[in-house]
């Protein structure tokens, strides 16, 4: 990329850059202007691209001293009014779930990515797994509903960090991709749009007067309205349980009505936050259910298994969290059986499972980590469940 | 009938316009020095945007605190003002500032906050350089929860931690200031009030990272387990105090016996991590 090229934000054209590059060039096209970051394998490149990138476009780029720090800049940046990001693999992840809590309660937006490698602990940092699925979901102490994304190739990766960004805009909270070092790693083409033709969104800024406005006070939509610092507005945020003036108070019921407030915003909203690709489902007996790297694995299972004159189907699942409770619920309904496939020991298929309750029987073909699950693995289990 | 001679009533406290005056009654302890120590840096604050050659708005002052009994004061202050999570008031601050670079500011925080789990932040802040206001209130212990030791608590004190004695040794925070990288390094003691808004007016004033230590007294935690009552705590800091400017850094730990270093140790120019972000990445 030559240097003028690169002063622009969105940069339109057909790129061959791997998913960790394809991220940063949908957080920029989605106008993202800062990034704090600290290295690590395999999310490091994200944040290396973004330190070429953001200067030039007007952003700023930090390396914080540790992950605690980075997602705290980043929600520092984000009360400056700045769409903010942090890129991250698992044990990044395990330093970053204070701030998530933060960032929750405070109803700050911005985007975390975590490129999954193996764990516990180190694992094996240079070897993809899906195995912090669960943390995404429960990681930070306490209560809260959250939305985590997961993306299966570079292309996706791009559109997947606009849509990130512009849940977290619309519903003020932080956001979570979690892709993994197999799809941040894996170079492919990745077509960037227009400028013009992508969908941005903001968040809303209060209007009248400063000395009436409540901070947390739900706004058209049931999403509070979000000056930033230096607005006039004198705002007052807190990690405490708060009112929606924003004011600590120490009493239960302003613990259920902040609750209420933090976790309604999305469970309220499900139809326009949920988004799965059904393959073959109309007549499927056996169902795959998968998501990022592992749904490609579920692909070529599927046209093997139809060429063999099994019909089977696919679900896969782009949002994780929330996860779509009614719609595997309804397909368990009417099929034979279906089929988890991630790489690790079971995180989704237990949702599925629970989903799936006594009316169909629910299989995992998991994996402990460090490489892709064959499709031959997958067609092993079809076999054995028929 | 004839008017009753009596002293005007003061209705509004002179700071009232900076102050949540909706929050008050504060949580602080009787005794307690945060409350004079937010004074000053609320005068100063004052005092900083009435000078007009600084050209500073009100409405760009930010303070961000951690958690803890100083880390209330961001929950008082009627400027936009951020409540974070323990230890993280001062990459919060960073954010905020490197995201906008008009906004003037503040940490105020607690030693157990700002220096035992938020230590790594303190000194790479400073050593980048960033454009902020620390003010550390230093009263040697964990306030909040009780009384525990903290990292600034003195050798042999006693806390609900370390009942015979501390067998630790304390930072010498403006010491670890200056180590840093900080451009603007004080001590003062919450007696110290005018010496205090002074210096806070200077460091709010003062381009990069600029640190001030206050001592202040907690007669409820640390005091009764010390053999220190509220008065004898003032007394000290009047007693054992010596105000000397420029004081070499290596001496300036803090010992009764041999009395307690006050002034500005540290006062220096050089470029602050936007400026040199500017000039390396963005041509300016």
């Amino acid at each position: 990329m030559n240097n003028k090229k690169t002063e622009s934000r969105v940069l339109t054209g057909e790129h061959f850059i791997t998913g960790d590059v394809a991220c940063a060039e949908g957080a920029l096209a989605a106008g993202c202007n800062f990034f704090g970051g600290y290295p690590i394998t395999p999310a490091t490149e994200i944040a290396e691209q973004m330190a070429v990138r953001l200067p030039k476009v007007g952003g700023t780029f930090v390396q914080m001293e540790d992950e605690i720090a980075a997602l705290t800049s980043v929600l520092g940046a984000s009360w400056a009014g700045v769409k903010s990001m942090t890129a991250t693999s698992g044990p990044g992840f395990s330093l970053m779930m204070e701030a998530i809590g933060l960032g929750l309660c405070t109803e700050t937006p911005c985007v975390i990515v975590n490129v999954q490698r193996t764990g516990p602990s180190t694992g094996l940092p240079t070897q993809g797994a899906q195995s912090d699925m669960m943390q995404a979901r429960w990681g930070s102490h306490g209560d809260y509903e959250i939305i985590v994304l997961s993306p299966s190739s570079p292309q996706e990766i791009f559109y997947q960090t606009i849509t990130a960004f512009n849940l977290s805009e619309t519903f003020r909270l932080p956001v979570i991709i979690m892709t993994d070092e197999i799809v941040g790693h894996m170079s492919e083409k990745v077509v960037i749009p227009r400028a013009e033709t992508i969908e941005i969104v903001n968040r809303l800024k209060p209007k009248g007067r400063k000395d009436r406005f409540k901070l947390f006070e739900p706004g058209p939509n049931g999403i509070a309205l979000m000056p930033a610092a230096g607005d006039g507005y004198k705002i007052h945020v807190t990690g405490l349980t708060h009112d929606e003036k924003g004011y600590p108070v120490m009493t239960v019921e302003a613990q259920a009505e902040m609750m209420a407030r933090l976790t309604g915003k999305i469970k309220n909203n499900i139809d326009q936050i949920i988004q799965t690709e059904e393959f073959l489902l109309d007549d499927a007996e056996i169902v795959f259910i998968s998501y990022g790297v592992s749904s490609r694995t579920c692909l070529a299972a599927l046209e093997v298994a139809r060429s063999k004159g099994i019909r089977a189907g696919f679900l896969r699942l782009i949002t994780i969290w929330p996860f779509p409770d009614d719609q595997i619920s309804a397909l368990a309904e009417r099929v034979k059986a279906l089929i988890t496939v991630e790489i690790n020991l079971g995180q989704i298929h237990r949702e599925v499972k629970r989903c799936a309750g006594s009316k169909a029987p629910a299989y995992l073909v998991g994996h402990p980590g460090g490489t892709v699950i064959s499709p031959e693995r997958v067609l092993e289990m079809v076999e054995e469940v028929l | 009938m004839a008017s009753v001679n009596r002293p005007n009533k003061q209705q509004n406290h002179p700071l009232d316009d900076l102050i949540r005056t909706d929050r008050i009654p504060h949580i602080w302890c009787p005794g307690c020095g945060i409350g004079t120590i937010f004074v000053s840096c609320l005068t100063a604050i004052k005092e900083c945007v009435a000078k007009e050659e600084n050209e500073l708005d009100l409405d760009n002052f930010v303070m961000v605190s951690g958690i803890g009994c100083s880390g209330r004061a961001a929950g008082y202050v009627k400027l936009d003002s951020f409540h974070t999570t323990h230890g993280r008031a001062i990459p919060f601050a960073t954010g905020l500032k490197l995201a906008n670079n008009d906004l003037n500011v503040i940490v105020f925080s607690g030693d157990g906050d700002l220096f035992a789990i938020g230590g790594n932040h303190f000194i790479h802040a400073a050593r980048r350089n960033i454009d902020i206001t620390v003010i550390c209130v230093n009263n040697l212990n964990y306030g909040m929860t009780g009384g525990q030791v903290a990292a600034t608590t003195p050798h042999n004190a006693k806390t609900t931690t370390t009942l015979a004695g501390n067998p630790e040794s304390p930072f010498s925070l403006p010491l670890l200031a200056y180590a840093s990288g900080a451009t603007y390094v004080a001590r003062w003691t919450m007696l110290h009030t005018r010496d205090l808004t002074v210096s806070i007016n200077e460091a709010l004033s003062k381009k990069g990272f600029s640190f001030i230590e206050v001592l202040s007294p907690c007669p409820i935690n640390y005091g009764r387990r010390n053999k220190e009552k509220p008065l004898e705590t003032l007394k000290l800091y009047q007693e054992k105090s010596i105000i000397k400017n420029g004081a070499n850094p290596f001496e300036l730990d803090i010992d009764m016996e041999k009395g307690i270093v006050l002034g500005k140790f540290v006062d220096i120019d050089k470029p602050t991590h936007s400026e040199e972000y500017d000039k390396l990445y963005r041509n300016q």
